[in-house]
């Protein structure tokens, strides 16, 4: 069934690299591969600095990649040209994080949401945009009133929804949503949670649900990919990923979350030595074997690949220690990559 | 004889804030205890006034102009609002000290950490630069830092966050306090570190008897680490309750609604979570009677009259402010 599924976003080993001072290079991204399907929510989850954002924004072309492949419907976007982004984005919008910087202060809501209309040369008349406007604002629960009033008439939940607002205003079929609820509070946490749920079920959404509270991700995502240090280290689906977390960053990452239950008390934490590796200069191999409890010289002579190789179909994991078990003996899994190698040169 | 065990009582607390906009309440008739080598929870969403109770209880606020302050802290039996002002800088640091959320902004950027772990050592024990040297590397083990003696020499700027809240902690605890505010230690922190950290200080709870006052907005934190909590809505406390109880048998309505509206890692999916409906009102326009009441789905026109005190309900120090909750409707 998971075969006939619409594939909508399809990334390939896509890498951001930021220069830095002394001739250095920040690695916030290296070499992504994963893909969205149509109409579900996969959470992307990982530890400040991990590089989550980073892939966000570089989906949206936000920022351009260094490298890889970024197709959208089959279609390449990895190098389209300016000019080519403004239709991307009515196909795909972003929902920010700080629901206090990421709107102008000096405009009222009304025109962010018409000016949205007018770049994209949406509507006729003003007075279409205006109805346009109006309709997405109900919507996301905003009032006609609150047209005219400037973002610091609105407190942080309904400037999230004016946030929703806007990217939902072009009507796309992606949104990348950047800790959309992180900075709110739980009792209005919820409330948005449940808007994003209910927009997806009426407009058939696709979201890239960018967070690192692992709760809320699990409780939105159908399927989950964990981040460490630029890399994608475990997809699976939600239940799945919980159920059997494979990678040993992904079982400390889900043990460390703290449970709204003082009789769980008892829970055995993995507690992670040291902290996360600069990604100027991040470890040879694979690149948790700094912290793993189970790392090897393998795991610092050789790259992990990600390999389908979970106990259900779609959990992919980039990890040595199932890696020998693919390949049944660690010889015959050299022997694979020293041949995979030789192809790629 | 249960008073003897008491590090901290306060009693009907009242900070009030001269603002442009005239007299603000943030903290209105606030009571609770802390005893000895215990963790309270304080939980509460953005301007409950939980952060304004722990700084009242530091007075920490401009006292001159900015803050009235009514009702009674007592810290072992002496009352910390009657102490002149000067004097309640032995005290801070000394007997009660604090963690604050943000580590970068609260450590001094222009002084190595080994300095800025010294500096309470000197303040309060005139502790020489030798001892409180090798003191400061004592501390930095005890909270976990590899390497102390290099890392005293280093700057806020060359640790991770998770070091920076470690070194902050190392601060509070340098006179050996017997009450720890820890406003949020965590919240800027990625889970990893929350859990370490917070396992840092349970350990040093439970290692020297020290009583904590954790004022977190996580629930999950607080089911973690906390024996007691109180709840706090809009400047008064609408429940209070051992960890347990809070969580089994919550009987405030807007508890029950935070309880539900979390997504726990551990349930089934629910198709939506619940939700509170509304916001909370603003401190200048405060609702009259119950505070909860307009986002309460059983509130009546009783509960727009009146303000509930806190009262019993149930054993073992239940309190709750709802008097349908105290009649045992709904």
């Amino acid at each position: 069934m998971k075969k006939e599924r619409e594939v909508i976003v399809e990334t390939t080993n896509v890498k951001k690299y930021f220069p830095v001072a002394h001739n250095q290079i920040v690695k916030a991204v290296d070499g992504v591969s994963l893909k969205l399907y149509k109409g579900e929510t996969y959470g992307l989850v990982g530890e400040t600095g991990c590089g989550k954002s980073t892939f966000g924004r570089t989906l949206i072309r936000l920022q351009n990649p260094t490298e890889g492949t970024i197709k959208v419907k089959g279609k390449d976007i990895s190098n389209a040209p300016e000019k080519e982004l403004g239709d991307l984005r009515k196909q795909m919008q972003m929902v920010f994080q700080d629901p206090f910087t990421s709107l102008n202060p000096r405009i009222r809501i009304g025109d962010m949401l018409m000016e949205v209309l007018k770049i994209h040369g949406i509507g006729n008349s003003k007075s279409e945009k205006m109805a346009m406007a109006m309709e997405i604002m109900e919507k996301v629960g905003l009032r006609t009133e609150h047209f005219y009033r400037y973002p610091h008439e609105f407190s942080g939940g309904q400037r999230q929804r004016i946030g929703l607002a806007r990217a939902l205003i072009l009507n796309p079929e992606i949104i990348v949503c950047d800790e959309p609820v992180s900075a709110l509070d739980v009792s209005i946490q919820s409330q948005i949670i449940n808007l994003f749920l209910d927009l997806q079920d009426s407009d058939d959404l696709t979201y890239l649900f960018i967070a690192h509270d692992i709760s809320v991700v699990k409780y939105i995502s159908n399927r989950i990919g964990v981040m460490y240090l630029g890399h994608l280290v475990e997809e699976a689906t939600t239940e799945d990923l919980f159920s059997h977390p494979l990678h040993p960053y992904t079982q400390a990452l889900l043990s460390a979350v703290p449970e709204a239950n003082p009789h769980k008390s008892d829970k055995q934490r993995i507690i992670l030595k040291g902290d996360l590796p600069s990604p100027i200069d991040p470890p040879s191999g694979c690149v948790f074997r700094t912290r793993c409890p189970y790392a090897t010289t393998l795991c610092e002579d050789l790259k992990p690949q990600t390999l389908d190789i979970g106990p259900e179909e779609g959990h992919r994991v980039a990890c040595h220690m199932y890696a020998e078990k693919h390949y049944g003996t660690t010889g015959a899994m050299i022997e694979a990559k020293g041949k995979e190698l030789a192809v790629a040169k | 004889m249960e008073k003897n065990n008491d590090l901290l009582i306060v009693e009907n607390l009242t900070t009030t804030f001269n603002t442009e906009r005239g007299k603000l309440k943030a903290v209105d008739g606030v009571s609770f205890n802390v005893k000895n080598g215990e963790i309270l929870g304080i939980v509460g969403e953005s301007g409950c006034g939980k952060s304004v109770t722990s700084q009242s209880i530091m007075r920490l606020y401009d006292e001159k102009k900015f803050a009235e302050f009514k009702g009674k802290i007592l810290f072992k039996g002496e009352s910390l609002f009657d102490i002149p002002l000067p004097k309640m800088r032995n005290y801070r640091g000394e007997k009660i000290s604090m963690i604050f959320q943000d580590a970068l902004s609260a450590l001094n950027p222009v002084f190595t950490i080994g300095e800025q772990i010294r500096e309470p050592l000197w303040i309060h024990h005139r502790m020489k630069k030798d001892a409180a040297k090798e003191r400061a590397i004592e501390l930095l083990t005890l909270v976990g830092i590899p390497d102390p003696s290099k890392r005293i020499d280093q700057y806020p700027h060359e640790l991770s966050g998770g070091m920076r809240q470690r070194v902050m902690i190392a601060i509070a605890l340098a006179c050996s306090p017997e009450l720890l505010i820890a406003d949020e230690p965590t919240t800027a922190l990625d889970v990893t570190i929350q859990a370490q950290i917070m396992d840092l200080i349970v350990e040093l709870n439970k290692k020297l008897n020290m009583g904590v006052i954790l004022i977190t907005h996580d629930l999950a934190v607080v089911a973690e680490t906390c024996n007691r909590v109180v709840v706090m809505y809009l400047g008064q406390i609408v429940e209070e309750a051992t960890v347990t109880e809070i969580f089994d048998n919550p009987m405030h309505p807007y508890t029950k609604g935070l309880l539900q509206s979390i997504p726990r890692i551990s349930d089934e999916k629910q198709e939506r979570l619940f939700m509170i409906p509304g916001t909370v009102p603003l401190l200048s326009n405060v609702p009259h009677g119950c505070r909860f009441a307009e986002r309460c789905k059983y509130a009546e026109e009783a509960c727009r009259q009146n303000n509930q005190d806190l009262e019993s309900c149930g054993g073992a120090g239940h309190k709750v402010r709802c008097w349908k909750a105290i009649k045992g409707i709904n």
